[in-house]
């Protein structure tokens, strides 16, 4: 277990906050009522708060002289980790939602395991972020059930943002040869085991949102492997601007 | 001439309640939704508060231009947070302008058709980061004067809302101080930043206080509502002496040649305020103006399905309790 | 315009426990379950609560201030509910 096998295991999880913070934050202002504008950005506020935790831990561990804002900021394409499934846009609130419940119920099951990791770092953020997460997984399936529940467009809408995004959901549970040797040696997360009980939580919660289940067989994937949708290249560009314009400056 | 004299009656009575709550608000007592109040100061009310509400969340829009570009994450959350406050400050504001007795849909619909008007600095555009810390610095500077005054407004719950908008507020100005501060140490380039973002926002900032005191048509009232203590001309005065040495901190220069420290007065003289740009951009002639409200609208329209969405769901489990009950 | 819009909250926060539930201001929220979410984003963002209520607007009854002579002002001369209408002597202790 090298430094460098650590590192690479927290870009897994990190960088899922850090592009779906991204995302979240871009509605900023623009949410369908004040009161829900206001409940988004705290799961952003929440997600990006988790990244910073993560990335000034591969501060820690890199042999380079870095900061969290030089992980956050820049790293080219391929050397982000996070799954399809977040980097996908804000079509509508309904994509907005099911994006946010499909990533919750997942990240909530994901921290509790890692609260048990052999790594006292990765514990104390996993304990940390498991009441924000918790709460993230409870709103986001209220709003999904009142979506699915709601009115006839509303449940027209959410059933499509489910059957888009069903596609990316298979990929929170690859594990690559370096989230299977972290979690071999009590450090990592077997997400494969996740699986099984993943689905029925969200299938028993689309039932309840009077929604249909997908029947797709063919998952989309690359994220974990730094191979991304096209959507990744502007939030990249966007995110990143400051840093690639005006390179080695402090804010 | 018999309806003549019940109206005089009528006038006579309206006149000695009216007596009673302006010495009422002379003593300092607070007046609340339900207490009987002039028509005048109802709608005066309502015509301030929404507007302060506007302003809070139009104001969110070009500050949330750099959301997504912060430079580092200690920024961006920084600026998530102060955004979310002012949509924040925005419900307060709404909240208490319904204790008058308008919907917060009104309010939205006097903003979207161009109605109501909210503050003229946000129809200026945020063209680099430098104008993040600018508009924290100025922007929230002007707004902080403005707003200190009115936690012991007459209305109660306009002065409640500003109680926690203020508290709030606090750290909003020593963010764009701090973001002004790093770019000021840091290249050539930073504090070339920072000056164009001083060039381009300081005398919006200015004109944010409002007309000069000849041009303000509601100051005499407004003073006796205790819903301004100090007119614009002395609040910009105030604004000018205390942010101009907080530019010579930051070395930056002041856009403004005439601007000079008078021993005499202890006040600095400044130049002649552009007031034609001023109305121009109250009239809708601003870089942004349509964006801004544009935006506004399309956060609302195209939340509506949301909206109602969630209303059928909570009509369909309150049909099923009662059914369950039975 | 939405045909039915959210309907009004006032929101009643516990700072700490051991103090009462103060009223913190208002939303709006399509039902008791969001209210409280929202109340929960809204008004504490900054560690303001331990506790939150929230009760429909709509359901609040309160006293008309055109009443507050025959509501409020009886109790004004009843001096005798308070301690300091009773004349005891200055060194009297335990009192």
């Amino acid at each position: 277990m090298t430094n460098d096998n650590l590192i690479h295991y927290i870009y897994g999880i990190a960088d899922n906050s850090l592009i779906l913070g991204q995302r979240i934050s871009e509605l900023c202002g623009h949410g369908p009522t004040l009161e829900t504008d206001i409940a988004l950005t705290n799961i952003a506020l929440d997600l990006l708060g988790q990244t910073r935790s993560y990335y000034k831990y591969v501060a820690e561990l890199s042999p380079k002289d870095i900061s969290e804002d030089d992980v956050a900021f820049l790293r080219t394409e391929r050397e982000y980790k996070n799954v399809l499934l977040v980097e996908q846009p804000n079509t509508d609130f309904a994509y907005v939602i099911v994006r946010q419940y499909f990533f919750d119920v997942f990240h909530f099951m994901l921290l509790k395991e890692l609260e048990n990791s052999k790594n006292v770092n990765f514990q104390a953020i996993a304990k940390k972020s498991l009441k924000e997460v918790s709460y993230h997984k409870r709103f986001s399936g209220d709003w999904l059930k009142r979506l699915g529940d709601g009115t006839e467009e509303s449940k027209l809408k959410a059933q499509q943002a489910v059957n888009d995004l069903w596609v990316y959901t298979d990929e929170l549970f690859h594990m690559t040869a370096n989230d299977k040797k972290v979690a071999e040696a009590g450090y990592g997360v077997d997400t494969t085991t996740l699986k099984v009980p993943y689905y029925e939580t969200i299938t028993a919660l689309l039932k309840e949102a009077t929604l249909d289940i997908p029947d797709t067989k063919y998952f989309q994937k690359g994220g974990k492997n730094g191979i991304h949708t096209e959507h990744m290249g502007y939030i990249l560009s966007d995110m990143q601007y400051m840093q690639r314009t005006y390179p080695d400056m402090k804010w | 001439m018999k309806n003549q004299g019940k109206k005089n009656v009528r006038d006579e009575q309206m006149k000695s309640l009216e007596e009673i709550f302006e010495a009422k608000i002379a003593r300092d007592e607070k007046i609340e939704p339900k207490d009987w109040m002039p028509e005048k100061y109802r709608k005066t009310h309502i015509r301030q508060i929404s507007q302060h509400a506007h302003s809070e969340i139009v104001g969110m829009l070009p500050e949330g231009n750099w959301i997504t570009r912060a430079p580092s994450l200690r920024r961006k959350v920084a600026l998530l947070a102060k955004v979310q406050d002012e949509a924040g400050h925005g419900l307060y504001l709404y909240s208490a302008c319904e204790t008058l007795g308008i919907s917060r849909e009104e309010l939205y619909d006097q903003l979207h058709s161009g109605k109501a008007k909210y503050s003229s600095i946000f129809n200026y555009p945020t063209l680099t980061w430098a104008d993040i810390g600018a508009i924290g610095w100025l922007v929230d500077g002007a707004a902080i004067i403005n707003q200190v005054p009115l936690c012991s407004t007459s209305f109660g719950p306009y002065a409640r809302a500003m109680v926690r908008v203020c508290k709030e507020e606090s750290f909003h100005q020593r963010q764009g101080y701090e973001i002004m501060m790093t770019l000021c140490n840091g290249t050539q380039e930073q504090k070339d930043m920072a000056q164009d973002a001083l060039d381009r926002w300081w005398w919006p900032a200015l004109m944010m206080l409002g007309p000069t005191d000849d041009e303000s048509t509601h100051t005499e009232q407004s003073m006796k509502w205790k819903l301004k203590r100090k007119t614009n001309d002395e609040l910009r005065q105030q604004f000018i002496d205390q942010t101009v040495p907080q530019a010579d901190i930051l070395g930056l220069k002041v856009p403004d040649e005439d601007l000079k420290y008078n021993n005499e007065t202890g006040h600095y003289d400044f130049g002649e305020i552009d007031w034609e740009e001023f109305w121009q951009v109250v009239k809708g002639h601003g870089m942004c103006n349509k964006e801004r409200i544009s935006a506004r609208k399309n956060a609302w329209d195209n939340g509506e399905w949301v909206r109602d969405a969630a209303v059928a769901y909570a009509d369909k489990q309150a049909e099923k309790d009662v059914k369950e009950a039975v | 315009m939405s045909k039915k819009n959210w309907p009004l909250w006032e929101v009643f926060v516990r700072s700490k426990n051991g103090l009462e539930h103060r009223h913190f201001g208002s939303l709006h929220a399509p039902d008791a379950d969001m209210a409280l979410k929202n109340a929960r984003d809204v008004y504490t963002r900054r560690s303001e609560g331990v506790s939150i209520w929230v009760v429909e607007s709509k359901n609040i009854k309160a006293s008309n201030p055109d009443d507050n002579g025959e509501m409020f002002e009886p109790a004004a001369d009843k001096a005798y509910r308070h301690p300091t209408f009773y004349e005891l002597p200055d060194d009297i202790e335990h009192m």
